[in-house]
């Protein structure tokens, strides 16, 4: 029953907000800080009810688990479960949840019973996507929290947010559609060979069929989550649906959204299709590297701040694709690593950019310059979020991108020594983006106001869960290794590469 | 005739009843309140016939209709579509000072037109209720006699409407030259090679007026104009009811000659679903108006359950009656809201700059508003979801992939107008907007109708079991 509160608390608590506006501007904000905020609280419980003993006798693989018919007729449950990598990133969404509610605090002051309307829904299906364990459900979220995005863009959005949040929807939906047919394609295989038609993830994973339908349903599944991951060539709506999003929007967008992407592929494509996610491994891996590399070198050519910090998501998330694809045990806790610091660490540079957005009107790099002097609070957490998402030893993007270069370089070392030609322009442009917008000398006259107690409250939450991951990755990697094994204790993913 | 006879078809004396009773009370005495619940209470009493006639196995009380286990459910469906929008009618002002009363005789006449075609078993039953149905919605479309709009609709849809008839019969005649009957049943006996010449032609002929009806394209150019210029709950009544009459009729005609063992009636029917998908969701994109674009989207959703038909199988019946009925409610639902909206402005509007800032100022009509749209646009939580992933899971299992590749591919391109009017309604409204919404009194009935929309809306999008059910007991198992 737990995981029905996390996904129902947000839900509710989102239509509450909307109502509550009619009152205050106040309320909707307290309301979505509660909502999001119980399901922190649940998950954080979780975790530590769990932890130690990593399997509940008689339930399975799952940590907690609910499976009621909801569609008979098509044999369709309610079948929510959750596991230690669901658990972390429930975890991930709690944080970044009440993270975003906090950066939107002062930022949104048009309708904002709506706004935190559209929020909410959107965590909620998250944290469906990350719990459903039937693929009817799954996609259900999949697809239900994609029209509150839109809209978050759309409306509360900068500049060009129409184009952005169009183009964000239609990459998105239409490859969550051909995703549909895969589904209905791998239910009706399934029903056809073992007689039960059902949806259960479980159930279909030992689906027997030809490689070539293996092949093509695999695709479907793959495209889906390659678009949100976003995997290159698939990443062309990422830019912009980041740089026009608000804040909380593009925290949501980089955080939480890409890593359902990522977590499709642990979950569903690599365990439903073994053999064919393995011949298709070495493709994988080389869009991953093209993905470290060119979103690398795209980023240091920004001079839009938020427009730099989304192509280093490109480049980042280019590490998870390789690390999922490499399929050994190394890379895939790397991989995991990875999804969680990368939220962490891109969430606090959308926060900070926000922030900076909010003061001084432009996002321009060339029209900042000099800020430390006015706000060295502001500077000093980026430059350590800067560090953190180049990789700097101690800090938990770090091991995440050790650990898959490590993992990756038994399967493929030519794969590794390029990506980790990545690591080096990362350097570049996170120290780049320091310099460009704190050192040298002034632009203008005004005063930067420093970031805030609510601002600062939220950077050194962000900066304890990074510095603990960066000291002490075990904790992680123990709550998801369960997941892991049954990932990798099929034959081995990656049989060739190049 | 027997008792027996007569409960065997129950509802369409029921309805017949009814246009007398209402004919002779509109003699003695005019007035719109009255003539609505004599309406009403013939609707309500074909559906308790509906209820108490005898369940299988069907009588042939007559040669021409049948009311069995599928019939009764389309026939239950309509008189619930019927009566929703007489409600939104009864509440429409822009029909008030014109001598309304006659509006609820001729939906009434409509209904009885399209319960005489989803239980038609024969090629003269078929011809009898389409033109009971046409005539009734001559009359209906171009009721707003003042109005230029109305009257050019209800002219294009009298002469376009009237070819197709033609077409129609002298693709029934030339099946009855080929065959020897003229009942449906018969048909089985039509030879399905290709060098029957004039059957095939027959068969093409007929196609041509049930994708007139059907609004397929290329037979759709009139739809646009004629949902432009009609009334919106006339237009919510032909995008519905009339062409669900026919899908349903086709459904019972298709199983009986079976499509998929006559690979050119299949491929006929393929490449006007994809034209449809194609077509209409392409063109509304191109939409300033919201009746037009609903036009559009009617067309592209009549694509999509073409392909759930070409499926076949007891699946597919299952999937097109779900996916019918959470059309009818979502379109119902939209064209009310676009009913309450075009008070005080005339028949004919609907641009897209009078929904700006709908959000602001009437937020619960938009709050319904854009849940329709989203349902239409196949959104989880709504009905149209549910409708979708069973068409889907219909035309998976019939293998028709390229099929589904187009609606997926096309359905993608299709939320995006849907997106564009509910971005529109979140949008600052213009100044005249801001007058024009400010005026607007919604009828009670009107509003407690797309209520009761709404929350069958949702009702079916998030637990679709029981209604599931009820399909699979009566219009068959799968």
């Amino acid at each position: 029953m737990t995981l029905v509160w996390l996904v129902v608390v947000p839900f509710v608590a989102g239509a509450a907000a909307w109502v509550a506006d009619r009152w205050s501007h106040a309320w909707p904000r307290w309301i979505a800080l509660a909502g999001i905020g119980i399901d922190l609280a649940i998950a954080v419980t979780l975790w530590f009810g769990t932890s130690g003993a990593a399997l509940v006798p008689g339930a399975g693989p799952w940590l907690a688990e609910i499976d009621v018919r909801w569609i008979d007729a098509l044999g369709i449950h309610l079948h929510f479960a959750i596991d230690g990598l669901s658990l972390l990133l429930v975890l991930l969404t709690g944080l970044l949840g009440v993270l975003a509610v906090a950066a939107s605090w002062t930022e949104i002051q048009d309708r904002v019973g709506a706004f935190h309307f559209q929020l909410l829904w959107i965590l909620s299906g998250l944290i469906g996507v990350f719990t459903a364990m039937d693929l009817f459900l799954f996609y259900f979220f999949w697809e239900m929290m994609l029209v509150p995005m839109f809209f978050l863009i759309g409306i509360w959005g900068h500049e060009r947010r129409i184009y952005a949040a169009t183009k964000f929807f239609l990459f998105t939906q239409v490859s969550g559609l051909l995703m549909l047919i895969a589904i209905v394609a791998l239910y009706i295989v399934h029903g056809r060979a073992t007689g039960t038609y059902t949806f259960d993830v479980t159930a279909l994973a030992g689906t027997p069929m030809s490689s070539t339908m293996s092949w093509w349903l695999m695709l479907g599944f793959f495209g889906a989550f390659a678009v949100k991951l976003p995997m290159v060539p698939l990443h062309t709506w990422l830019p912009d649906a980041h740089t026009e999003a608000p804040t909380a929007g593009s925290v949501v967008l980089a955080s939480l959204l890409l890593k359902t992407g990522a977590y499709g592929m642990l979950r569903f494509v690599l365990p439903l299709f073994r053999d064919a996610a393995a011949s298709f491994a070495p493709v994988a891996i080389v869009l991953g590297v093209i993905g470290v590399v060119y979103g690398a070198a795209l980023a240091f050519g920004q001079t839009d701040l938020k427009r730099l910090v989304a192509y280093t998501s490109v480049s980042h998330m280019g590490f998870v694709l390789i690390g999922i694809f490499a399929g050994t045990t190394i890379a895939l806790q790397g991989a995991i690593l990875q999804i969680l610091c990368h939220g962490l660490s891109t969430g606090a540079l959308f926060i900070l950019a926000g922030a900076m957005q909010e003061r001084l009107h432009t996002r321009e790099m060339g029209r900042m310059g000099g800020l430390w002097a006015d706000a060295p609070r502001m500077g000093g957490m980026t430059l350590f979020f800067a560090l953190a998402s180049m990789g700097l030893p101690g800090l938990g993007n770090f091991i995440a991108e050790f650990l898959v270069l490590a993992g990756t370089y038994r399967v493929s070392p030519i794969a590794t020594i390029v990506a980790s030609t990545g690591l080096i322009v990362s350097t570049v442009y996170a120290l780049w983006l320091v310099q460009a917008a704190f050192q040298g000398p002034r632009h203008g006259t005004a005063r930067l106001r420093d970031l805030g107690v609510r601002e600062m409250a939220t950077m050194a939450v962000l900066v304890a869960a990074l510095v603990w991951i960066g000291l002490y990755p075990q904790s992680v990697v123990d709550t998801a290794s369960p997941a892991i094994a049954r990932i990798t204790s099929a034959p081995r993913v990656a049989s060739r590469a190049p | 005739m027997t008792a027996s006879t007569l409960s065997a078809i129950g509802p369409l004396v029921a309805l017949a009843v009814a246009v007398l009773v209402v004919m002779i009370a509109l003699a003695i005495h005019r007035s719109r309140g009255l003539t609505f619940a004599l309406t009403l209470a013939g609707l309500a009493a074909a559906a308790v016939t509906l209820r108490h006639a005898p369940m299988a196995p069907a009588i042939d009380a007559v040669p021409l209709v049948v009311f069995d286990a599928a019939a009764r459910f389309y026939t239950g469906l309509i008189l619930a579509a019927t009566a929703a929008i007489a409600v939104l009618a009864f509440g429409d002002a822009e029909w008030q000072g014109e001598r309304p009363e006659e509006i609820d005789l001729l939906l009434l006449l409509a209904a009885l037109g399209s319960v005489v075609l989803v239980a038609a078993v024969h090629f003269v039953a078929l011809f009898l209720g389409l033109e009971i149905l046409s005539v009734s919605l001559y009359a209906l479309i171009a009721y707003p006699r003042t109005h230029a709009a109305s009257l050019e609709a209800g002219v294009k849809y009298l002469v376009l409407a009237a070819g197709s008839a033609a077409f129609l019969l002298f693709g029934m005649a030339l099946v009855y030259a080929e065959t020897g009957t003229m009942a449906f049943a018969g048909l089985t006996m039509m030879p399905s090679v290709a060098d029957a010449t004039v059957a095939l032609a027959g068969v093409g002929l007929i196609v041509v007026g049930i994708g007139f009806k059907l609004a397929l394209v290329p037979f759709h150019l009139w739809t646009p104009d004629v949902y432009e210029g009609a009334p919106a709950p006339v237009a919510a009544f032909i995008a519905t009811v009339s062409k669900g009459a026919v899908l349903a009729l086709l459904v019972r005609y298709a199983a009986i000659i079976d499509v998929r063992s006559r690979p050119s009636l299949f491929m006929t029917f393929a490449v006007l679903a994809v034209a449809s998908m194609i077509a209409g969701n392409v063109l509304a994109l191109l939409q300033d108006n919201v009746k037009r674009l609903l036009a559009y989207s009617s067309i592209a959703h009549l694509g999509y359950l073409i392909v759930a038909f070409l499926a076949s199988g007891a699946l597919a019946s299952t999937a097109i009656a779900f996916y019918l009925s959470a059309y009818f409610v979502t379109m119902i639902g939209a064209f009310g809201v676009v009913t309450v909206l075009s008070q005080e402005r005339g028949a004919g509007t609907g641009s897209l700059d009078e929904y700006r800032g709908l959000a602001l100022r009437r937020p619960w009509i938009a709050t319904v508003f854009a849940a329709m749209l989203l349902s239409l646009a196949g959104i989880p939580l709504t009905a149209g979801f549910v409708g979708k992933l069973y068409v889907t899971v219909a035309a998976g299992g019939a293998a028709l992939w390229t099929l589904l590749v187009v609606m997926m591919l096309t359905s993608g391109l299709g939320l995006f107008y849907y997106l564009r009017v509910i971005v529109a309604m979140f949008m600052q409204p213009t100044d005249s907007a801001v007058a024009t919404l400010a005026a607007i009194r919604v009828p009670v009935a009107a509003g407690l109708t797309l209520a009761a929309l709404a929350v069958a809306l949702v009702w079916l999008g998030v637990y679709p079991e029981p209604f599931i059910q009820v399909i699979r007991a009566t219009v068959g198992g799968g």
